[in-house]
């Protein structure tokens, strides 16, 4: 710059600067003055829980709750290749478990809890999105193609309800015995290996169909929780998605092998 | 080229709308969507009919106007393309195509395929900047930035606004959108001062718009024309819970 008797005579260079030194040092207006435009809705953003990604994140948590569930109820179903004793002495331990530190079925209460709580969060967060999510879109497309690999992401919703209605079955017959031919005061091992007689192939043909159902909600649901919790990235995305239909699999097999090798005679 | 068009007509905001056939004849295969739409609207004008209206501005795919769902897909099929980059070759000679607007609540349709896409400007009002110390500007390389960084950042700042991941989204959801702008910011060093609570006011302004929330489903990126990631929902996932953390 160049300063004569207080006055500034600019070079071309010095225009230049100016302009990009004014465009960035523009007077900003007071927010006062010009206030933000109002959101549309009236809603106004409550707290963790009533954002969509705080519902997300509880999904998730409660997903990984359960996931981790089915994998110890998985190795204890096994046990009924050990021969009806051991699978007996498996479901009795599983209440004396801390005894006598802790009176009798404390620890199974404790997870009994917590799963029940874990379903009823991981419904009302499937709830409340799945609203959230078809306000969001009142006009339906004419048409409308999917273009995501991989039919899992879609069936989700209709699955959870599928496990959901089978979840039920499932306690009637195996835990309250209500549904079951050997009653409620039977020994577990006889419970279930009466409830999977041939003679009840449906019985069996629900819980192939629920279980299929499980691997794949599963497929989708234990990376899109990584996913959600924000530990996934580009890098890790091979990886998580292996690892879900890994343990995906392992479940289904590990799942299905008891009632099957009952139906068909291999377990007595 | 001879096509069938079904095409979603609506007079304005509180029309209900229809969809209405209209034949095209004599397209070139080397006119681009618009252009073909362009010809059909220049036959309606002179037949005394309302042109369909929709929005275009650059024609080069990078203003991030234009989109329309066009046989179901945003954008139409053709990977990583707007609509104004789509070409009709990619059509065959025959076919009947649909084109619709972007459905989303908080898109409400201005008129024909015109749509309302402020909602996006609200969110990046709400935490899409960086507060710099105003001044001279600093020298380029005053602030070191990993290659990987810059390369990512840089990957999500393409993002056009154009709206096809919230068309794409069976939740309506506006995450991919909104995750792009977190992530450019939150790469760089610059973005860090503000970095958690741009995630939570971001993420608050894209609930209160009324988008939907994110299953992961992946739509939104498989239209992107830009092909922002899904991980950058990974990233706005992980800053928005570490915000509600502190």
């Amino acid at each position: 710059m160049t300063w004569t008797d207080h006055r500034w005579i600019p070079s071309v260079e010095d225009v230049t600067a100016t302009i990009e030194r004014g465009a960035a040092t523009a007077p900003v207006s007071s927010p006062k003055s010009a206030p933000p435009a109002k959101r549309p809705s009236s809603r106004k953003p409550g707290g963790f829980l009533a954002s969509s990604n705080g519902k997300k994140a509880v999904m998730a948590v409660t997903g990984v709750v359960m996931v981790l569930f089915l994998v110890g109820h998985m190795l204890g179903n096994l046990k009924i290749f050990l021969g009806r004793d051991s699978f007996n002495e498996y479901a009795h331990a599983l209440r004396t478990l801390l005894e006598p530190l802790a009176p009798y079925r404390t620890l199974l209460t404790i997870v009994e809890v917590v799963l029940a709580a874990s379903v009823v969060l991981h419904l009302w967060a499937a709830i409340s999105l799945a609203r959230r999510a078809r306000k969001a879109r009142p006009v339906k497309y004419v048409t409308k193609k999917s273009q995501a690999s991989g039919y899992t992401t879609h069936i989700m919703r209709f699955g959870g309800v599928t496990i959901l209605l089978f979840l039920v079955w499932h306690l009637l017959d195996l835990t309250f015995g209500v549904v079951n031919p050997k009653g409620s005061g039977s020994a577990p091992a006889d419970r279930m290996i009466a409830g999977f007689d041939a003679s009840r192939w449906w019985v069996t043909l629900i819980y192939v169909v629920a279980v299929v159902m499980v691997g794949l909600h599963l497929r989708h649901g234990i990376w899109s929780a990584f996913q959600t919790l924000g530990w996934a990235n580009r890098t890790r995305y091979r990886a998580l998605k292996g690892a879900a239909a890994l343990v995906s699999a392992v479940l289904v097999i590990g799942f299905l092998a008891p009632p099957l090798a009952i139906t068909f005679g291999a377990v007595k | 080229m001879n096509l069938t068009l079904k095409v979603w007509r609506q007079s304005g905001p509180s029309d209900s709308g229809r969809m209405v056939t209209y034949r095209v004849e004599d397209v070139s295969p080397d006119m681009s969507f618009l252009e073909m739409l362009d010809v059909l609207n220049e036959r309606l004008i002179l037949e005394g009919d309302d042109p369909i209206a929709f929005d275009h501005d650059c024609r080069e795919g990078i203003c991030g106007m234009c989109g329309m769902v066009i046989n179901g897909v945003a954008h139409g099929e053709q990977r990583a393309t707007t609509t104004c980059q789509l070409h009709m070759r990619h059509f065959e000679d025959g076919a009947v195509i649909t084109i619709e607007p972007w459905r989303a609540a908080p898109f409400p349709v201005v008129k024909d395929l015109v749509v309302d896409r402020s909602a996006f400007d609200r969110i990046i009002q709400a935490g899409g900047f960086v507060s710099v110390p105003a001044g001279s500007a600093p020298d380029a390389h005053s602030v070191p930035v990993r290659k990987e960084d810059a390369d990512a950042a840089f990957d999500a700042a393409t993002c056009i606004g154009c709206g096809a991941c919230v068309a794409a989204c069976p939740n309506g959801s506006a995450s991919l959108f909104t995750a792009a702008k977190i992530t450019h910011l939150s790469l760089l060093p610059q973005g860090q001062p503000e970095r958690l609570s741009r995630a939570k006011a971001m993420v608050d302004q894209m609930d209160a718009e009324g988008f939907g929330g994110c299953t992961n489903t992946g739509e939104c990126t498989a239209v992107c024309p830009k092909g922002i990631p899904l991980d950058t929902i990974a990233q706005l996932n992980s800053d928005y819970l570490k915000a509600n953390a502190k």
